[in-house]
């Protein structure tokens, strides 16, 4: 299992991700440089949290232009697993690698608290370690979550178990009161078809230790790391 | 020389918090005749001399679609004129 961690000028979760794979899982991880154009053998490719390229005019829309983005969008097109976590997760959307869009927070503010979600599909190499309807307690930071899409994409979301996680309250009611950001059908995070690409706002790799306050994000990274 | 004057703006039916909020201040300030408020974002694109005005057209085309907007959410619009340096 070898695992990459994409490092562009803004991210700020590099490190934080780098540390879980390599000092709490305990497997072999190196940071991937925006500027490389050849990448070794993954089987793991984080896009990491932060503000890349200051997310000037969208989050993520600069970005999804770096020159190692055509060699990560052919490793995922290969079918590379690939985990975009909130700026990462705004990536991939630019890069039209997810579908939908996240635009800024309804009531227009950063979010930075713990929320909880819902496990919605928990039979994807990114969530085996999980039960469907699971209820996880994880950190957002944000301020375009509040995702979007047409009723179409929607509907297929659903229909084909493409959403990953859901806000939820406590006892793991998908509810209004519990979404954080707007968010339609109260998403947090998606698949791609092929379900070898998850995108999610949420932070398991600040919920990854005891420590920090919970430890319920770690199962995203035992279950990608279980399954190579 | 060409200067492209791109307005980028939601597409019709997505809510836009920040055109909503600007929106309630207004009519919060006593504006009660506001009916709508759209946002939107501008942008000044002007070429190089030796740029035609097909050219700088089929451009400024594949940069509004390609980075300026996000087709998923938004569209724009823009308006090509001569202008000197």
């Amino acid at each position: 299992m070898r695992c990459g961690v994409v490092v562009f000028p803004g991210s700020n979760c590099d490190h934080d991700a780098y540390h879980v794979l390599k000092h709490v899982v305990g497997t072999p991880v190196e940071y991937i440089w925006h500027k490389a154009t050849s990448l070794h053998r993954f089987d793991l490719i984080i896009l990491p949290g932060g503000f890349s390229y200051g997310d000037y005019l969208r989050a993520g829309a600069v970005a999804r232009f770096a020159p190692v983005m055509p060699e990560i969008i052919r490793y995922a097109e290969r079918g590379g697993r690939l985990l975009g976590i909130c700026n990462g997760f705004q990536i991939l959307l630019e890069a039209g690698l997810l579908p939908g869009a996240l635009i800024a927070n309804h009531h227009l503010r950063f979010r930075c608290q713990d929320i909880y979600l819902r496990v919605a599909n928990s039979r994807t190499p990114f969530t085996r370690a999980y039960q469907n309807g699971q209820v996880l307690k994880m950190p957002i930071a944000h301020y375009s979550g509040n995702y979007y899409a047409d009723a179409e994409t929607l509907r297929r979301l659903q229909e084909e178990n493409l959403i990953a996680f859901q806000y939820c309250d406590r006892q793991g009611e998908v509810s209004a009161s519990a979404n954080p950001n707007g968010s339609q059908l109260n998403i947090a995070g998606i698949f791609n078809a092929q379900k070898n690409i998850l995108g999610m706002m949420p932070h398991p790799e600040r919920a990854a230790e005891k420590i920090l306050g919970s430890e319920d994000g770690l199962g995203i990274f035992k279950s990608l790391v279980g399954y190579a | 020389m060409w200067k492209a004057k791109v307005i980028v703006t939601y597409k019709p039916g997505i809510l836009d918090p920040e055109a909503k909020t600007i929106q309630h201040a207004l009519q919060t300030l006593g504006y009660s005749t506001v009916e709508q408020l759209q946002a939107g974002r501008y942008f000044e694109v002007t070429f190089g001399a030796a740029v035609k005005k097909a050219a700088a057209q089929k451009q400024i085309q594949e940069i509004g679609t390609r980075i300026l907007s996000n087709p998923v959410i938004q569209q724009f619009d823009y308006t090509l004129e001569e202008c000197t340096g």
